[in-house]
């Protein structure tokens, strides 16, 4: 019975983490149907956001660095939502329609964030900021031009090159004269760790065997969230807003609808949902630049199971995959059959896959047959979504 | 209330509408006829936004309107009704209806009750508020697609073939529905029709023969050679 139980917890609190990952790309990619292969880098930046918040909290003393992982969860929200929407507005709402190049373009994105956490200083972050503002601030002093319209192309260009010039030379100035302080990077490229609340620490025991605190807070966590996007897709007007411009683009702005923004916030979201989720592994073990990609598969392979643009789906693939890699990878399945003499086989077999990596492969392997035999996943989408 | 004027649009490189020009006065119906593929559709789209023109300009209340977004123009009151009905499938019939409110110039703003005029048009509806739209049968679907258009209280109406594939029963309710309409609003209607009974409810008419329009006047001088030439009867 405990050992049922144990697996069962096991199972779904691996399954908890796979969803609360998958759950944003359910959103960015099941009902926008954008690839967006940065989602796990937006994953990292919430866990890298995590490990500055508790940075940030560290020197405040006890009873308030205890909270801090309830303070970063907004804010890795709404770190990665921000991140999202301008990728969404500087990148992908240029490529809609357009899967290849889309899917290219992150990636593109998802590499230029791995390197940037790698790098990112003082020195990095004002020559950006000097960036947007030359580029971003002449922009809206031009567009007040009564001709903007005939030299907007030509007045780009120009920006774009006076603005990044500004800002190199700005770069190269401050690196002359500043201190090391200026140039040195925030994180480097080993990874760093975050340290959990005392109170999320050790487990609860429960009929001889402990559920840890951290895990047990993910699940809850992973519940919240749901519940939360549950609400604001189904009872909220944004959310009305975002299922009639998922299920009928041209129709919704014939209703006037400002599609534009729908998708911006959408994307948003979905980012902003995998912030929370990098601040959820980031109780697991360390973050580094590498994160995200550890999840990448793993989350669009429960989007795909659960059956693209269906949420009820992706929890239930979610938590079966997750449950099905602990049985696998625990050696449980092979301890099942042991009693009988002649499946002696069949528990070498398991035996074989009994390791966290093996497991996955026969996960991989699972999934690959499954989608065989129902290619658009345990809950298909009906009607014109599902057609494109 | 709407002009357009010199019109050519093209998809790809066939061009579909020629040099199209047609004006709606304010508070009168305007009925569009032609036979399959001269391009009526094609033309509604373009005045939605959701087509682009290659040359010339479309006036809604004086402005021009052609380089505006079409949830723009549609916040700027122009409602519609397109071909085939395109009711959003997998959200309740309410919720279809509360999405016509974000016509409204100022969007939508919190939970709206649905107001009793549109059921007093449409009485089938306040029974299936919570059916989802996509099971609804093609009538009661393009019912559901006038009354959302309404719910925005647009000044121009745009009616894609609102009869088209409707029993005959349900094509006198959508009818008197529409003649209600413009009698208790004042409203401007542009109708594409293909039933002649229709068809003569309007003030004036416009033909349409391979994307440019051939003939126009009053209605009540449909001589029986267009009808003859222009409807698909
Ligand atoms: N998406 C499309 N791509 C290419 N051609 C189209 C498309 N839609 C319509 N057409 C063509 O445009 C012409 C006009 O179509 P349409 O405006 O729908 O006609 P109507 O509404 O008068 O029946 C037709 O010849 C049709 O084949
Ligand atoms: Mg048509």
């Amino acid at each position: 019975m405990s050992a049922l139980i144990e697996g069962l917890f096991n199972g779904i609190s691996i399954g908890s983490v796979l969803l609360i990952a998958a759950l944003g790309l359910a959103i960015v990619f099941g009902l926008m149907g954008v690839i967006n292969l940065a989602h796990g880098e937006l994953m990292m930046l919430g866990a890298y956001t995590t490990f500055v918040v508790q940075n940030v909290f560290k020197p405040l003393g006890e009873p308030w660095f205890e909270l801090y992982i309830l303070f970063s969860l907004p804010v890795a929200f709404i770190v990665s939502a921000l991140f999202g929407l301008a990728l969404e507005r500087g990148v992908i709402r240029f490529l809609y329609g357009r899967p290849l190049e889309t899917l290219l373009a992150t990636w593109g994105v998802s590499l230029i964030l791995r390197q940037f956490v790698r790098s990112v200083n003082w020195l990095l972050v004002i020559s950006i900021a000097v960036f947007c503002l030359c580029f971003f601030g002449g922009m809206a002093i031009l567009k007040r031009l009564s001709h903007w319209e005939r030299i907007r192309n030509w007045a780009i260009t120009i920006l774009l090159f006076i603005s990044s010039a500004i800002s190199i030379a700005l770069g190269f100035l401050i690196d002359r004269v500043g201190t090391l302080a200026l140039t040195k990077p925030w994180f480097s490229a080993r990874n760093v760790d975050v340290t959990a609340p005392t109170w999320l620490r050790g487990g609860w025991k429960i009929l001889g065997f402990q559920m840890p605190y951290a895990r047990l807070f993910i699940i809850a966590l992973t519940i919240i969230c749901l519940l939360g996007v549950y609400w604001f897709l189904n009872r909220s007007t944004w959310g009305l807003r975002i299922r009639a411009v998922t299920q009928n683009r041209s129709m919704s702005a014939c209703l006037g609808i400002p599609t534009a923004k729908v998708d911006a916030l959408t994307f948003a979201l979905g980012s902003g949902l995998a912030g929370v989720a990098g601040c959820a592994v980031s109780l697991l073990g360390s973050v580094g630049p590498n994160t995200g990609q550890n999840y990448i598969v793993d989350t669009f392979m429960v989007v795909v199971v659960g059956g693209v643009g269906n949420l009820f789906g992706t929890v239930v693939a979610g938590l079966s995959i997750g449950i099905i890699n602990y049985l696998i990878g625990s050696g449980t399945l092979a301890l099942i059959f042991t009693s009988t003499e002649s499946l002696k086989p069949l528990v070498d077999f398991f035996l074989f896959f009994a390791t966290s990596s093996m497991a996955k492969v026969m996960v991989f392997a699972i999934i690959i047959t499954f989608l065989q035999v129902k290619p658009a996943g345990l809950f298909p989408q009906k009607g014109r979504t599902a057609e494109l | 209330m709407l002009q357009v004027s010199n019109l050519n649009v093209y998809y790809g490189e066939s061009h579909i509408l020629r040099n199209v020009d047609m004006s709606i006065p304010s508070g009168q119906m305007v009925c569009l006829i032609g036979r399959n593929g001269v391009g009526k559709t094609t033309l509604l789209k373009t005045i939605m936004g959701l087509l682009k023109s290659r040359t010339g300009e479309i006036l809604f209340t004086g402005k021009p309107i052609s380089k505006i977004a079409t949830d723009r123009r549609v916040r700027m009151g122009i409602g519609y009704v397109p071909q085939g009905r395109e009711i959003i499938p997998r959200v309740t019939v309410k919720e279809n209806l509360l999405l016509g409110l974000e016509a409204r110039p100022q969007g939508r703003k919190g939970n709206e009750a649905i107001p009793e005029e549109i059921f007093a048009l449409f009485p089938v509806l306040k029974t299936m508020l919570s059916r989802m739209g996509g099971d609804l049968s093609g009538g009661q679907q393009q019912q559901l697609a006038i009354a959302r258009a309404l719910m925005g209280k647009p000044r121009l109406l745009v009616l894609d073939e609102p009869t088209e594939g409707i029993q005959p029963s349900i094509i006198l309710e959508i009818e008197a529905a529409v003649k209600r309409i413009i009698a208790a609003t004042g409203i401007s209607v542009l109708l594409v029709e293909q039933h002649l009974h229709f068809v003569r409810q309007a003030d004036k008419y416009y033909a349409m023969q391979k994307g440019g329009i051939v003939a126009s006047g009053s209605t009540s001088e449909l001589s029986q050679e267009i009808i003859q030439e222009f409807l698909a009867v």
